[in-house]
């Protein structure tokens, strides 16, 4: 394999931020026909190293060559023009408009009268959507395709640009199990096309599965390379973090107290139908299923921000009516949500301000607000979850995707809840934090918490959950606790299979 | 996640001039610096105790419907059916007035009409989920057309005394601050406070950074919205109130284009248009300037039309500053 040509070599590359040296001497090496798993934890410098290679950022010092020749990208246009295009985690699209127009967006092919060239515009979209085995056609409207074939938009995106450097960064993040194997297959198509890839991707498995070639970053710095089929994952993670990460979940000896809440025949209209289960003291339970199975949007109800059609909710024997989140945090439950950005952080704020809003009410003697009270339950809950910061008063978008979840985790204990949600709590934050955010789970439940996880991700599932309940197209498959617990019977039940 | 915190993290950031003097309010406060020294130095009636306390009269009625629409602005919302809310408001106490109601009355229905309509464009947005600047650009036209289909092209002038001599008045004899702008200072104060010491105003601020996670956290952001209208129909009252009693007189035209002045006043303030930040401090920093700049130009006989041209001018500079700057502290 190494007698592939290299296509791009980068080399000594630095960048600084106040405060913060992102990238020191980092190198990477890609060549033509292969995937390279570009590995790191958050902050190890791999969103940098993307910016400086699509031309957002300039590097302070280095070199980039692409066929030998160096590179000096003053903005995306240039790296476009030099033939690399980055896939994201979210894709960034015009969802009124076809999928034509979404490919050749900002390169629309143009007649002489300036006017825009529709035939063609069509046929080169629709060779290049063959060319990636696309199911749809160029003149689909962008909004009715799916998360999956929205990728594959994005991909004839890049090829349309005659992209031969390939990033992808998180690209399986919201992609559920079959729609992997679909972008894996194209992956391959290109690979046999001759481009080279980069992907990132917090999932061992996949990097496994897809990946030739590994790099690894660390704090900014780089830290080894080499074939995937030479190394473990055991090894991978060491350099990772720079230690080796116990992934043995917390072993809890946790004695499980009474039934705090019961849920009795929760129905929506489309999203889940019949939702009946209990949860303890100091019991974890584990929800696990595809996306799409309806999960969060259970969740939602339990919280409020959605209405339940039919069913009851009791919480410590009593039955409650929630009709908006203000009404489930009275009755004890906190739900930490999935998408951190939108439902969990005010980026502008500082900590202090996010952590105390939802309890701002106990803050405060005849609603104004003592800072000195808010201060204790900062620090008592910064501390307790170790948010690293430099202030109290430091704003939420400067910190790691790993710090914000702990600061959003703070929000909801300090509203001294009897229940708490947590839905994909380890969503994109770094292995080093996804190892603290595990334990600290544990130790709420040790304390009596009873905890609801939902997770996508099978080994967090099965190792933390006392049990499991599955759902399928909105409904209960099974409950599994204890020895029935495994992995194959329950992505079994997951998928519809036997009950 | 044990115990020991292995960071130490200050309860402040370390205090920093720089970005102290950076703060808006701090340019603000050289602005006004800037605006009292031209003044002076252009006009030797600037400086006079009695003249700036009848200028006040200019912009104090507007300055206190400000005060709510900066909060309304803060959780992404504007009215600007506010000018012609006073025209309605104005109309219904002249009605009242020529069947021989008292004062109280009058300034009773000024209010109540006021916040009725500020809760129709509440109902409006936060019911049925409509965009505020689309709904309050409907009601202004409809507020503004019954107004003058009512009035056609008379004017009603029956005023009682005290309501005109309130309007007209000072807060004491002889003391020359006058009762509008008295009110604009109380009434500064608390909105400052509500919105920077307590609950809902912390409340307010969230909704504006982020309204899902607002909803998120507990807190009724539909509702604190619809309030919000009340609370700017109300102001809006208050101002007709006073309006109507300086000038004695209900015509289809009143306070015309006030909307302008009133959100220039605001985002002048340094409140954000697109919510979320600002201050009470800064909004009235910016009535001062605003206030001021007109008086001095009107001394040096600059006519309104031109005036205008200047309001329109200073809105677009302060909105465009802020984001220029930002661009550039981006820039690194």
């Amino acid at each position: 394999m190494n007698d592939q040509p290299s296509i791009l070599v980068l080399s000594g590359l630095s960048k600084s931020f106040p405060g913060v040296r992102a990238l020191n001497d980092a190198k990477l090496t890609l060549r033509s026909g292969e995937v390279t798993a570009l590995l790191g934890e958050n902050g190890a410098g791999k969103s940098t190293l993307v910016k400086i290679l699509t031309g957002i950022y300039r590097p302070d010092a280095g070199e980039i060559l692409i066929d030998g020749k160096a590179q000096h990208f003053n903005q995306p246009t240039d790296s476009w023009a030099a033939g690399i295009a980055a896939i994201h985690q979210e894709t960034v699209m015009f969802d009124e408009l076809s999928v034509a127009e979404n490919i050749f967006m900002g390169h629309m092919p143009r007649k002489k009268s300036g006017l825009i060239d529709w035939p063609l515009l069509h046929s080169k979209s629709q060779e290049l959507l063959k060319r990636i085995e696309a199911e749809f056609t160029s003149d689909t409207i962008l909004k009715t395709l799916g998360v999956a074939q929205k990728h594959m938009v994005e991909i004839a995106r890049a090829l349309s640009h005659n992209a031969r450097i390939i990033i992808m960064d998180e690209p399986t993040a919201a992609l559920s199990g079959r729609e992997i194997d679909d972008l894996f297959d194209i992956i391959n198509q290109l690979k046999s096309q001759g481009c080279a890839i980069i992907f990132i991707s917090h999932k061992f498995e996949e990097i496994f599965k897809i990946a030739d070639r590994w790099t690894c970053l660390r704090d900014g710095e780089y830290v080894g390379d080499g074939a995937i089929k030479d190394v473990t994952q055991a090894q991978l993670v060491k350099l990772m973090v720079g230690r080796s990460i116990d992934q043995v979940f917390p072993k809890r000896n946790v004695t499980i107290g009474k039934t705090v809440l019961e849920v009795d025949d929760l129905s929506n209209a489309t999203e889940f139908d019949g939702a009946s289960f209990n949860l303890r003291q100091g019991e974890i339970l584990g929800f696990y299923g595809l996306v799409g199975a309806g999960r969060s949007e259970l969740m939602q109800s339990l919280f409020g921000i959605s209405q339940a059609e039919r069913g009851t909710v009791k919480v410590n024997g009593n039955i409650v009516k929630i009709e908006n989140p203000s009404d489930a945090i009275s009755a004890g439950i906190a739900y930490v949500p999935e998408d951190r950005q939108v439902q969990g952080t005010f980026q502008p704020f500082g900590i202090r301000e996010n952590i105390t809003l939802p309890s701002i009410a106990n803050h405060a003697a005849s609603n104004v607000i003592s800072y000195t009270d808010e201060l204790a339950t900062t620090r008592k809950f910064g501390a307790r979850l170790s948010v690293k910061a430099s202030s109290w008063e430091q704003r939420l978008n400067e910190l790691s995707g790993g710090n914000q979840q702990k600061v959003v985790i703070a929000k909801w204990l300090a509203t001294k809840p009897n229940i708490l949600i947590l839905d994909e709590p380890t969503k994109g934050i770094d292995i080093g934090s996804k190892a603290a955010v595990h334990e600290f789970i544990g130790e709420l439940a040790g304390e009596g918490l009873a905890i609801i996880l939902v997770s996508s991700e099978l080994p967090e599932v099965i190792g933390m959950s006392d049990s499991i309940q599955v759902m399928h197209e909105g409904k209960f498959i099974r409950r599994f606790s204890g020895a029935e617990i495994s992995p194959e019977a329950i992505v079994n039940a997951a998928s519809g299979g036997a009950h | 996640m044990s115990d020991t915190q292995r960071y130490h993290v200050l309860d402040r950031a370390p205090f920093n001039l720089a970005s102290y003097l950076l703060r808006w309010e701090s340019i603000l406060v050289m602005l006004l610096v800037a605006v009292i020294i031209i003044n002076t130095a252009i006009s030797p009636y600037f400086l006079d105790i009695y003249n700036l306390s009848d200028a006040t009269f200019n912009f104090s009625e507007k300055a206190i419907i400000a005060l709510a629409m900066a909060l309304l602005i803060i959780t992404r919302e504007i009215d600007l059916s506010v000018a012609a809310n006073i025209a309605v408001c104005s109309l219904v106490m002249g009605l009242l007035s020529q069947m021989g109601y008292g004062t109280p009355i009058l300034v009773m229905a000024g209010l109540a009409v006021g916040a009725t309509a500020g809760a129709a464009n509440g109902a409006l947005v936060t019911k049925f989920r409509l965009p505020s600047i689309v709904v309050t650009i409907g009601t202004m036209s409809l507020f503004r057309g019954i107004a003058q289909v009512v009035l056609g092209d008379q004017a009603l002038t029956k005023y009682p005394s005290a309501l005109t001599s309130f309007g007209q008045g000072y807060i004491w004899p002889g003391v020359p601050i006058p009762n509008s702008f008295a009110l604009f200072l109380i009434l500064a104060c608390m909105f400052g406070f509500v919105l920077h010491r307590t609950v809902i105003g912390r409340q307010i601020f969230a909704i504006g950074h982020n309204p899902t996670a607002a909803r998120f956290s507990g807190i009724k952001v539909e509702k604190t919205r619809f309030w919000l209208f009340v609370l700017t129909g109300l102001m809006a009252g208050l101002a007709a109130v006073l309006l109507t009693g300086r000038i004695g007189s209900t015509r289809p035209n009143i306070a015309l284009g006030w909307e302008l002045e009133i959100v220039t006043m605001v985002i002048l303030g340094g409140i954000s248009i697109a919510g979320g930040t600002g201050t009470i401090l800064g909004l009235v920093l910016s009535v001062f300037i605003l206030g001021l700049t007109i008086f001095g130009l009107s001394l040096v006989n600059i006519p309104g039309i031109e005036i205008a041209i200047l309001i329109g001018l200073l809105l677009i500079i302060s909105i465009a500053i802020p984001i220029m700057t930002a661009k550039w502290r981006g820039r690194t």
